[in-house]
């Protein structure tokens, strides 16, 4: 028992502690890519240590829910990245929700983030929150899909169930699985408001989704949100690996040097991850607003496609 | 016992009307009126309750009604479940309406008629013969008609009015010709005698049709649903929430009644007609809802979404019971229920809600309300809840009910027949996506009401609503949030009407470890409200504390920075129109035939330009437009009747008689 949430806490502490280092090795090797030096990797640390230390200027009419909207989203996304299997499967929290469960997790920290960017009552906000929906309401139904695939092979929602039903041999190649994953990083990359989505880096304002919900927010309360964001990233960083790399997954009962074993194999796979991420992000444009739901659109279609085949025939 | 009691409630409820109008003469019987029936629902939600966890089932025939039938009246503990719903919703109605009420400019046209209301919503479900059925459900249609026609002066509300009248008698009709099929040919009216005889075959799938269709209606089910969008915002927003709330679930109940109990085993195809009808209903009323700008027709619009959702756990039921999957059926058929409690409780809340924005500034446009967080906290709380609560996020219950029907769907490539196959995973990502659409449709209700700045002086100067409305909202909201952390005890109280309906219930949930809900077994999936509310509470605390000590604590108001630009003007906020447009250029243009017109003067004029946008209702345009254009037409063409001489009309008497002579020589 003692052990277990041990290494709940290592987890959870881990996904903390690692979030801002993976956006920064996205700088990183985006950087490199475009021939430039690029910040130092611990850079995100100091941008958030910087953040907490200024004043937080809230605008005139900004209501409670405006204040308390960063702590909950940090709350919410911390939360959801910690019922994801990072190194090791089956630890006590996991079983609080399954995948669902997580997404819908991610869900109200955008209901509230959605909210935060009209409290003000500017125009930039609004767009940020009015384009943020949109794009969820076909991010979400894309990833629900992606879960019945999953989980009609697994046969369960339980992400540290499925982990180790698709670690078990008598799982093989499908094309289920080829659709989902597709579908799973496309989803990931408009939940994350990467590029060719929506653009981390930019400040022009016509273009931006994401940050224009964030434009009002300075100070700590910004600190919170972006770290929130970096969280994110891990998160579906995470659940690709969980699901689709699964080795190295280490279950609850494993020794301590399986566990280090594990992190240091789980580090591996982020590195990996955000390279892929980087390359991809290098090697395309960002797209018009309107584009997006046919992209994104696309995972839907994906996800159900996949669905359906398992519903035709188990064996593909 | 309780049976005795809860018609007792009933006649205390008639009386109250009897009495509110001979009073209302006089004075203004509002504040009694209330009382009385808020006391009488609080009493007979304590003896639904009561039977419905002591699982009582009891039977009375009265001496009225038809001869030879008389009235029936049984509780069992379907019927007990719904009473519980009923009154309760009553009770929060009555209890709103105390504060509520008193902006009322005509109390006479409201008071009778909302007893009656209540009285005849009690009766539908305590019914046991097709005779008394149907004399209540026709008498609750009535009754709240009147309540729709309430303020009748305005134009709007005449239409509304027209509307659900012809709407309600033809769903009427349906039910009478569905008991009629199940009566058969002896003429077997009470419940009782028709469980005895059930049909089979063709006349089976005949009165499935008819009960949709008859229940359907009453509903809110795409396509029926022409009328809901217009009358219940129409009534006062109690009578809202109630019509909305507990109406549309009295609906639920005739139609369980008829297909789960009265009506023999189910056909696949069955639970194919629900799949499509739910889902089409669930993605077409949450698209139109996030199109509307009148707050009370946002909601309405999304309780035809929440009726579809409920019709989609009962297909899928339907469809595991007729394969005989007792299990997933049992699962499915909880979630059913349980989503009819959930929608009943943040539906009513939300109805309330709008009511009170509405007694604070008079206004239902959301293009002219905003920033009404700062001046009524309370009701922003509590309407915050209930969205959250109506989109489906945890800890609420919304995302419990919704999460049910997801596990459900999941179990359903064992079935045999390839339409189901298809369909299921298909109305899986149909219901996904209006759940995904529901959290942009109340984002936007919430964010434009309650947020930014006030539109018009109406919001800016809009003061917060009385205490006790205010305490049925907070009550209302906390029953959302504890139903959401601790389901288990819910699906337990609904093991009995699963019990009798399926012969089986779900896992017992409140004898899980931690509370957890557990629907199959736990390597399949679980999830546990109160230990991810506790955690979201861990981690916000830790988050403040990190943040109390490690980050500066200043904090300095200052205009809003807006990138630079910011504009003093409230036009240059986000509209409702605004919000929903990207979402209107993705779904819309097929779905609705949106089409956007900008009409730019040229230079040198002085006029504004102008955007219009044009919505087209497809249902209305396919099935009603072409239905009322024959009658039109037929009735065009038999005007000429009128004016005849009475030579032809005795020539057409004549040749009439001729008819049916020949008619009644050739039969056999």
């Amino acid at each position: 028992m003692m052990r277990d949430f041990t290494l709940q806490t290592i987890a959870m502490l881990a996904v903390l502690l690692l979030a801002p280092l993976l956006t920064g090795v996205v700088r990183k090797a985006k950087a490199r890519l475009l021939r430039r030096i690029g910040p130092p990797l611990i850079q995100p640390y100091r941008d958030l240590w910087r953040l907490l230390q200024k004043e937080v200027v809230l605008a005139d009419n900004a209501s409670w829910l405006f204040r308390a909207t960063p702590y909950l989203v940090f709350a919410t996304t911390w939360l959801a990245a910690t019922l994801v299997p990072t190194f090791a499967t089956g630890l006590p929290f996991n079983w609080a929700a399954d995948l669902i469960g997580i997404v819908a997790l991610l869900a109200l920290g955008r209901f509230f983030l959605a909210l935060a960017g009209m409290d003000v009552g500017t125009s930039f906000g609004g767009i940020g929150s009015s384009r943020e929906m949109m794009i969820a309401s076909l991010a979400e139904p894309a990833m629900m899909m992606i879960i019945f695939s999953l989980a009609l092979l697994a046969g369960s929602t339980q992400l540290s169930v499925m982990a180790q039903y698709l670690l078990s041999p008598n799982v093989g190649l499908r094309v289920t699985l080829g659709l989902s994953l597709i579908a799973l990083m496309v989803v990931g990359i408009a939940e994350n408001a990467r590029i060719p989505v929506d653009n981390p880096a930019t400040h022009l304002e016509l273009t931006m989704v994401h940050e224009a919900m964030l434009l009002e927010y300075s100070g700590r309360h910004l600190a919170l949100l972006e770290l929130a964001s970096f969280i994110k990233l891990l998160l579906y960083l995470s659940l690709i690996a969980c699901l689709f790399v699964p080795w190295g997954l280490v279950p609850a009962n494993g020794s301590w040097p399986a566990f280090g074993l594990g992190l240091l194999l789980y580090a591996a796979k982020m590195i990996v991850g955000v390279c892929i991420l980087a390359g991809f992000e290098t090697a395309i444009a960002k797209m018009r607003v309107f584009r997006v739901p046919t992209f994104v659109g696309a995972a839907l279609m994906l996800g159900l496609l996949g669905a359906l085949l398992l519903f035709v025939s188990r064996g593909l | 016992m309780p049976l005795a009691f809860l018609l007792w409630c009933v006649l205390a409820f008639l009386v109250t009307a009897v009495a509110a109008i001979v009073t209302g003469q006089r004075w203004n019987a509002t504040t009694p009126v209330y009382c009385i029936t808020a006391l009488i629902s609080l009493l007979g939600c304590a003896g639904a309750v009561t039977a419905l966890l002591t699982h009582q089932s009891a039977a009375l025939q009265l001496p009225l009604g038809l001869p030879g039938i008389g009235a029936n009246f049984r509780m069992d503990v379907l019927s007990a479940l719904f009473l519980a719903i009923v009154n309760l919703g009553g009770a929060g109605a009555s209890i709103f309406g105390l504060g509520y009420g008193r902006h009322e400019a005509f109390p006479g046209r409201i008071l009778p008629f909302f007893c009656v209301f209540l009285a005849a919503m009690n009766l539908v479900v305590l019914s046991d013969d097709a005779f008394t059925f149907l004399l209540s459900w026709e008498l609750m249609s009535l009754a709240s008609w009147a309540l729709v026609l309430a303020h009748h002066g305005e134009p709007e509300n005449v239409h509304a009015g027209f509307v659900y009248i012809l709407m309600a008698s033809f769903g009427t009709f349906a039910l009478l010709l569905a008991f009629g099929l199940l009566a058969g040919p002896g003429g077997q009216y009470s419940f009782e005698a028709i469980r005895l005889h059930q049909p089979m075959g063709m006349v089976a799938g005949l009165v499935f049709l008819l009960a949709l269709v008859g229940a359907g209606s009453k509903a809110g089910l795409v396509p029926l649903h022409v009328w809901l969008p217009l009358a219940h915002p129409a009534a006062p927003s109690h009578v809202s929430a109630l019509m909305s709330g507990i109406m549309t679930k009295v609906a639920i109940y005739a139609f369980i009644r008829i297909v789960l109990d009265l009506l023999g085993p189910p056909v696949w195809w069955w639970g194919m007609v629900l799949l499509a009808a739910g889902g089409a209903s669930a993605l077409m009323g949450v698209l139109y809802g996030l199109f509307q700008t009148d707050i009370k027709r946002v909601l309405a619009y999304s309780t035809i979404e929440n009726i579809g959702i409920i019709f989609i756990g009962l297909g899928l039921a339907l469809s595991f019971r007729a394969d005989h999957f007792e299990e997933a059926a049992i699962l499915a058929l909880t979630a059913a229920l349980f989503h009819v409690i959930n929608h009943s409780l943040f539906k009513s809340l939300l109805f309330f809600c709008s009511g009170a924005v509405l007694g604070a500034t008079h206004e239902r446009n959301l293009e002219r309300l905003g920033g009404l967080i700062h001046r009524m906290p309370v009701t922003a709380l509590a309407c915050l809840a209930g969205c959250l609560a109506i989109s489906g996020l945890p800890p609420f219950n919304g995302f419990v009910s919704e999460w049910l029907t997801f596990q459900a769907i999941l179990l359903s490539p064992e079935l045999p027949q390839w339409g189901l196959k298809l369909g299921v995973p298909a109305v899986g990502a149909l219901l996904a996506l209006s759940v995904a659409l529901a959290g942009a449709c109340f984002v936007r209700l919430f964010g434009i009401a309650f947020l930014g700045r006030a539109r018009a002086p109406v919001a800016a100067n809009a003061l917060e609503t009385d205490k006790i409305s205010l305490s049925v909202l907070l009550v209302f909201a906390g029953f959302c949030l504890v139903i959401g952390v601790v389901p288990g005890f819910v699906i337990d109280a609904l093991g009995p009407v699963s019990q009798s309906l399926f012969h089986g219930q779900m896992p017992i949930q409140s004898a899980q470890p931690w509370l957890s809900l557990v629907p199959i077994s736990a390597a399949r999936s679980s999830y546990n409200g109160l230990t991810l509310l506790l955690m979201i509470a861990v981690a916000l605390g830790l988050a403040f504390v990190a943040i109390r000590i490690a980050a500066s604590r200043s904090t300095r108001r200052a205009p809003a920075w807006d990138c630079g630009f910011p504009n003093a003007g409230t036009l240059t906020q986000y509209t409702a129109g605004s919000f929903s447009q990207p979402i209107r250029r993705v779904f819309g243009t097929v779905l609705f035939r949106a089409r956007e017109s900008i009409e730019v003067p040229p230079p040198g004029d002085s006029r504004p330009a102008r955007m219009t946008v044009r919505l087209q209702d497809v249902v209305w345009d396919v099935c009603y437009a072409p239905l009322s254009g024959a009658v039109t037409y037929l009735a065009d063409r038999l005007n000429v009747l009128q004016f005849l001489t009475i030579r032809r009309y005795l020539s057409l008497v004549f040749a009439t008689l001729v008819v049916l002579l020949l008619v009644v020589a050739t039969w056999q």
